[in-house]
């Protein structure tokens, strides 16, 4: 995956609570089965009339936010279906951050395992962000997002933290580390754990 | 410790967890179905283009597919997504696999009790967010994203950050033409679809040792509805009894301790519940059926692993027995071992004497997948678990989540309709 660095970018206000993952991807195209291509139906029956035209009310189709590659938006963020299609869509339309005040659980984890870092902010911090109107920076390195007037800074666990920053796999490098993991794990054993 | 605790603790080999705490557990059964197993197929292809090498799975024996969202095949990507599906059965070695056509087969989340797939103090994870319904048996049952189940499938375990448990108490008996939808959807509607966030619910007291198994699998399913990482209800003697039944008798059941810690303990009083609906779009959004009586539908749909277990058939059954439908209704049990017992009660013949139709298992238009989509401007009343923009078909399309007996009522009126309204 792309190393994850200090992204400078516009963001884009979607002013929506509990937008689900159902609206993120809808049904339809769940049955794509390559990793790639999903950009095109990101937020699909929000973005297009039902003939198939872009609807101009809505933000991913403003011109002021080409190219932007922040996502804003409100609480419980990619509830719903499990879809991991979700992150894949908003990876490949071209966000690497989506700041919210709180993600849904299962949509949250498979961010990480697609290079997209989820940053949660409080309630005042992320109407400031959507107050704000020029460029935003998020530096992961210090785990702050800078804005023209307001500084916030976020938490990340160290793992997710350094999985983004190297553009690691995820998967790949807890297979690397198992042995010292189980090595571990059973030198801290105190009950037979279950065989698998 | 509670049940959650425990089973967390057992399965990664500590003698206490707390909330908060980041497990390494073993995990004891992995599903994947025909969505989510294409998803890691994808996965597996990425892993193996970086110079991966993956030629086997950590123990195929633990691993089962169902085939349920788009089967019977809706179209031709999905009839090529199950020739894929089988292949990778095929290439790892997985010997448990429902496929249609081929006698048992249903809904993943109905396979798992139905088949008992998962038992009692277990830890159990699938490629599906409603895999949360299992843990109505006793055991620790949570939905994952596709990588994190390539992962397990690879692996054998996965990180846990133990969640902290929310206590609900339901005390008395259920009165009549009340369910545990009717329940759980009160539930929501009090904590809100991000009431639960990042943690277990867990259902209890003596209104829940009254219910049925499947009645109980209902409050489990939905708490994803709730963003519950997972939902939990302890194993008792109908468990044993439900297992024992399909031959599933060696297992160890983990119980939570007498001074087990809970977040936050609800209590209800089962005699106050009513016949709840949701309205559209979000399950929180209840509110008693009665409020709803002019709310004119064009469709019924009695399907999903929510809303089309055996227990639900019987209830639909026992309003539709002797009348007839008004607007469409669309009968699907949730699994052939259901269709066939619905058959030899006679349900089916009800049904089909009220005007409904019975169609095979499947997720179908439960998540708008295919068989019984909605067009626009169709108003639904489904036994289902989400009533999201455009979840069962178009996007102007409005679905009202209701119990199996609302869903027959307003079958026969045609309106949203209180079961004890029925004339």
């Amino acid at each position: 995956m792309e190393p994850f660095t200090k992204i400078r970018s516009i963001a884009t206000p979607l002013d929506k609570v509990n937008v689900d993952t159902d609206q993120i991807v809808p049904k339809q195209f769940l049955k794509l089965i390559q990793k790639t291509g999903f950009g095109q139906y990101l937020f699909y029956d929000w973005r297009y009339e039902r003939d198939g035209k872009p609807r101009m009310d809505f933000v991913l189709n403003d011109p002021k936010y080409k190219g932007s590659k922040i996502l804003l938006t409100r609480n419980n963020f990619g509830c719903g279906s499990s879809r991991e299609h979700a992150a894949w869509a908003i990876l490949d339309f071209g966000f690497r951050v989506v700041i919210s005040t709180s993600f849904a659980d299962i949509f949250y984890n498979n961010c990480f395992k697609n290079g997209i870092l989820p940053i949660t902010v409080g309630e005042n911090s992320l109407q400031k962000l959507f107050e704000s109107k020029s460029e935003i920076e998020v530096d992961l390195e210090k785990q702050t997002i800078k804005s023209s007037d307001t500084i916030v800074s976020f938490h990340i666990e160290p793992h997710w933290k350094r999985i983004l920053l190297e553009g690691l796999d995820d998967i790949a490098v807890t297979l690397k580390y198992d042995e010292a993991i189980s090595k571990y794990e059973n030198s801290h054993k105190i009950s037979d754990p279950k065989s698998f | 410790m509670n049940i959650t605790e425990k089973i967390l603790a057992n399965a990664s080999g500590k003698n206490r967890v707390s909330p908060d705490d980041v497990v390494f557990a073993n995990v004891d059964k992995v599903m994947v179905h025909d969505v989510s197993g294409p998803g890691v197929i994808a996965v597996f292809e990425k892993l193996k283009k970086s110079g991966m090498k993956i030629e086997k799975l950590y123990n195929p024996e633990k691993v089962w597919v169902a085939e349920d969202h788009f089967v019977p095949a809706a179209d031709k990507i999905s009839a090529q997504n199950v020739v894929l599906l089988t292949q990778f059965v095929k290439d790892y070695g997985i010997r448990k696999h429902f496929k249609y056509g081929m006698g048992q087969y249903g809904i993943c989340h109905t396979l798992s009790h139905e088949e008992a797939m998962v038992l009692p103090g277990e830890v159990y994870v699938g490629g599906d967010s409603h895999t949360n319904t299992t843990g109505a048996l006793g055991a620790f049952a949570a939905g994952l994203g596709h990588t994190d189940v390539a992962y397990v499938l690879l692996n054998g375990k996965i990180w846990f950050k133990v969640p902290e448990t929310l206590y609900f108490k339901l005390n008395g008996k259920m009165p009549d033409y009340v369910m545990a939808k009717d329940f759980i959807l009160r539930i929501i509607g009090d904590i809100g679809t991000d009431g639960a966030a990042y943690k277990t619910m867990q259902f209890g007291g003596g209104g829940i040792s009254e219910m049925s198994i499947e009645e109980r699998l209902t409050l489990t399913n939905m708490t994803t509805e709730a963003g519950a990482k997972s939902g939990i209800i302890e194993t008792d003697q109908k468990i044993r009894d439900y297992l024992a039944q399909r031959g599933a008798t060696n297992y160890k059941e983990v119980r939570g301790d007498q001074d087990a810690q809970y977040a936050k303990v609800y209590e209800y009083e089962a005699s106050e519940l009513e016949p709840i609906v949701a309205k559209p779009f979000s399950p929180e959004n209840v509110t008693v059926a009665r409020d709803l009586s002019s709310t004119t539908l064009d469709k019924a749909y009695i399907g999903s692993c929510t809303g089309a277990k055996l227990d639900d058939l019987r209830a639909a059954a026992k309003i539709l027995k002797g009348r007839t439908v008004k607007i469409r209704t669309e009968v699907l049990p949730a699994a052939i071992s259901i269709f066939r017992k619905a058959m030899d009660e006679g349900l089916v013949k009800i049904f089909m004497d009220a005007g409904a139709m019975v169609g095979p298992p499947t997720c179908g238009a439960c998540c708008g997948a295919h068989m019984g989509v909605l067009a626009k401007d169709e108003v639904c009343i489904s036994t289902t678990n989400r009533n999201f923009p455009g979840r069962m078909g178009h996007v102007d399309s409005k679905t009202y989540l209701a119990s199996p007996l609302v869903a027959a009522a307003s079958a026969v009126t045609g309106k949203i309709t209180d079961p004890r309204d029925l004339k």
